[in-house]
């Protein structure tokens, strides 16, 4: 008797499980589903409350937030297109578009955005998400790396303290790593889990470009002066001064912050939003600030990926599609979204929000630097993934460790990295 | 040969050294759930959580639906370790009992296939549920799971119906009952503890399993536990990691309980298959 009580319950669930949501309306209401990447609590909160307030005053298009994760998007979102399942809605980043885009799973925005959010974004920012001709997401949230240091440390040890009109120069940052380190303690602790990114961002403000373009187009590697400065910075506190930790050259961000609480390093070169997790976790009392990342001869210049909202080129409601992505990104909305994500928005209007430029937890810092940031530079190569995770990230990992030395990280990256390329510029 | 009382205790040593090296991460996991953000952030953390909260837990259903995640988890598990001992029990029987050459072949086939890599399957997959209208459906799930856990629990079944001695279904014949009586009265109540424990593995993996469940369910009200455990990890890997322990932590009870509660007929079931008598 028990045992078909279970069969039955099974069979029950399985077949209530069967019937699910439904797009479709009788009464003509347009059902459109909006997936966020939102994670953090009050960045979910923010994005839920806009959906609320979108669906309270547009009854005929309705939105469905729709949770995804940041950490699978990009084999959910090619199985969702696949499957003919995919969101109208797109929340990504502008470094996972490239694929999407030229596999025309996602709708060209050119035509379909208003005059107002166009004018809004600068073009540097347009450049992340446009491919071939067209524009293929909305460019809206985005975060510079910044040096986050323990300002008592700081203070007390008398270094002249960087501000975004005065930075720090690639060599002086080198100076005051190594004064601040000895006795177990280290000026830096680079988290350097994935390198290349970091490593190329952070090289435009040295004027670096790795990645060069000739006249037909093709994309050749030739890692030049520009390119060296930051890599060698790195390198010589790893290994030369010791004024880097070297444990952290393999470690993400979060792993760096017991460290940086604990009073072993001094400055950790993280993300801007990494400010959230320092506000909950950092010890009572402990005195931090952000600093603007070393600059060179490109000045505060870096590369970003900002994050950004695409509609579905299978979407049968495109322009209803359009019109929530402009309630989302108007000024104001623009402005919530980036203090719940504790980044920086990309919007011109956005920007000008007093609330971004508070000193508390150095917003002003930040939104000071938002005019250097530059679409990543390797952005729109095709087999840049490929080069990345083949190439770039063990030779540059190999070099930090001082393993291998300059001259055969520049062999790897050219010789290799042009072979990897040219595969895909055939 | 009797052990020395020293062996016997450097016995108990490694046995106790290994139940921690264990039980280490799921420790790790509990202490976790119940730290507030601070406590995560110390350079010298602590196993027992100095100032602990629950805070975590409630952020963690507050953010994600875990429960109707874990609804669709327990179908899908359900589902998979019922139907995959349905279909396992009678081939079982049949390959242990025939000793032919197909049913050689069939052994043979299933311990090969346990050897394709996950990624070699999951394209053709998708196909042919999306072919069946079956992708984003749970039962679309269940019949992945069913396939995936079927040639291990047939494999596993198979030395169990060996492991009972056909004699006795013979002296059950000879005392005049017929094949379905033998099979029901005798057979299967000596089968039980190795049925048990092979659907006891089919839902344990089916409840674990992320990898199908991210690319064949496309929507949150059909996701699973582990998908939505990922929610948690936002850009560049970085976890919201109270909330995710605490998730994760409630992720592992079920399992944790159905051990517990069938562990002795596991034991036995496993017993029962280890050696032929």
């Amino acid at each position: 008797m028990r045992r078909s009580w279970f069969i039955t319950a099974v069979l029950v669930l399985l077949l209530t499980s069967c019937t699910g949501g439904t797009r479709e309306s009788d009464d003509g209401t347009v059902t459109l589903r909006f997936q966020s990447l939102a994670w953090q609590e009050e960045s979910v909160e923010v994005n839920k409350e806009l959906v609320k307030e979108w669906n309270a005053t547009h009854p005929d298009v309705k939105v469905e937030y729709v949770q995804g994760s940041w950490d699978s998007v990009h084999d959910q979102l090619l199985t969702s297109f696949e499957g003919g399942e995919a969101p109208d809605i797109i929340h990504d980043a502008s470094d996972d578009l490239a694929d999407f885009a030229y596999g025309g799973y996602l709708a060209d925005l050119t035509d379909l955005l208003p005059e107002r959010l166009k004018a809004d974004i600068p073009q540097h920012s347009w450049e992340t998400a446009t491919f071939g001709d067209g524009i293929y997401g909305v460019p809206f949230l985005q975060e510079p790396r910044v040096l986050i240091a323990n300002a008592t440390w700081l203070k007390e040890s008398g270094v002249r303290i960087p501000t975004p009109d005065r930075p720090w120069s690639w060599p002086e940052f080198r100076r005051i790593t190594d004064a601040l380190s000895g006795d177990g303690k280290y000026g830096v602790a680079w988290p350097l889990k994935e390198p290349v990114s970091a490593t190329l961002n952070l090289s435009l403000s040295a004027g670096g470009q790795l990645f060069h373009r000739d006249a037909d187009g093709k994309v050749t590697i030739r890692f030049e002066a520009g390119d060296q400065v930051v890599p060698r910075t790195i390198h010589d506190q790893a290994n030369t001064d010791r004024s880097a930790s070297p444990t952290t050259l393999g470690s993400g961000g979060s792993d760096t912050l017991p460290g940086f609480f604990g009073g072993r390093y001094a400055m950790v070169p993280l993300g801007f939003s990494y400010r959230q997790q320092i506000v909950q976790q950092a010890p009572k009392g402990f005195d931090w600030q952000v600093l603007p990342a070393p600059a060179g001869p490109g000045g505060l210049a870096q590369g970003v990926s900002p994050q950004t909202l695409s509609i579905a080129e299978d979407s049968p409601h495109q322009q209803e599609a359009a019109r929530f992505i402009d309630f989302l990104l108007r000024p104001q909305n623009m402005v919530r979204l980036a203090l719940g994500d504790w980044m920086l928005p990309t919007g011109t209007q956005a920007l000008k929000d007093p609330a971004l430029h508070t000193a508390e937890h150095d917003w002003a810092t930040g939104t000071a630097l938002a005019g250097h940031l530059r679409p990543a530079p390797a952005q729109s190569v095709r087999g840049y993934p490929e080069w990345k995770d083949k190439v770039a990230t063990p030779a540059f990992q190999e070099y930090y460790s001082g393993a291998i030395g300059l001259g055969e990280l520049r062999e790897r990256l050219e010789e290799d990295g042009d072979l990897v390329l040219a595969r895909y510029q055939r | 040969m009797r052990t020395s009382r020293t062996g016997r205790a450097g016995q108990y040593l490694a046995l106790l050294a290994y139940l921690l090296f264990l039980a280490f991460p799921f420790l790790w996991l509990v202490s976790t759930a119940f730290k507030p953000p601070r406590e995560l952030g110390s350079l010298h953390p602590t196993w027992i959580p100095k100032d602990p909260t629950l805070a975590n837990f409630r952020q963690a259903f507050d953010e994600q639906p875990l429960l109707h995640a874990a609804l669709n988890s327990l179908v899908a598990a359900l589902g998979a370790a019922l139907i995959a001992v349905l279909l396992a029990t009678p081939m079982a029987y049949v390959m242990a009992r025939r000793r032919t050459p197909l049913a050689r072949a069939a052994t043979g086939w299933v311990v090969v296939s346990q050897a394709f890599p996950l990624v070699l399957l999951i394209i053709p997959l998708f196909l042919v549920l999306k072919n069946l209208r079956l992708i984003n459906s749970v039962p679309g799930l269940v019949m992945v799971y069913v396939v995936w856990a079927l040639p291990f629990a047939l494999w596993m079944l198979v030395g169990y119906v060996r492991a009972v001695p056909a004699e006795l279904e013979e002296a059950a014949a000879v005392d005049g009952a017929g094949r379905l009586r033998t099979l029901v009265s005798v057979t299967a109540p000596l089968l039980a503890p190795g049925i048990v424990a092979t659907a006891l593995f089919a839902f344990v993996t089916a409840w674990n399993e992320f990898f199908f469940a991210l690319v064949l369910l496309k929507t949150p009200e059909k996701q699973t536990l582990p998908v939505v455990l990922t929610h948690f990890i936002g850009a560049e890997g970085v976890a919201d990691l109270g909330p995710l322990a605490a998730a994760a932590f409630l992720a592992t009870l079920p399992s944790l309980v159905v051990f517990a509660v069938i562990q002795r007929r596991i034991t036995g079931g496993m017993l029962a298959g280890a050696v032929k008598s």
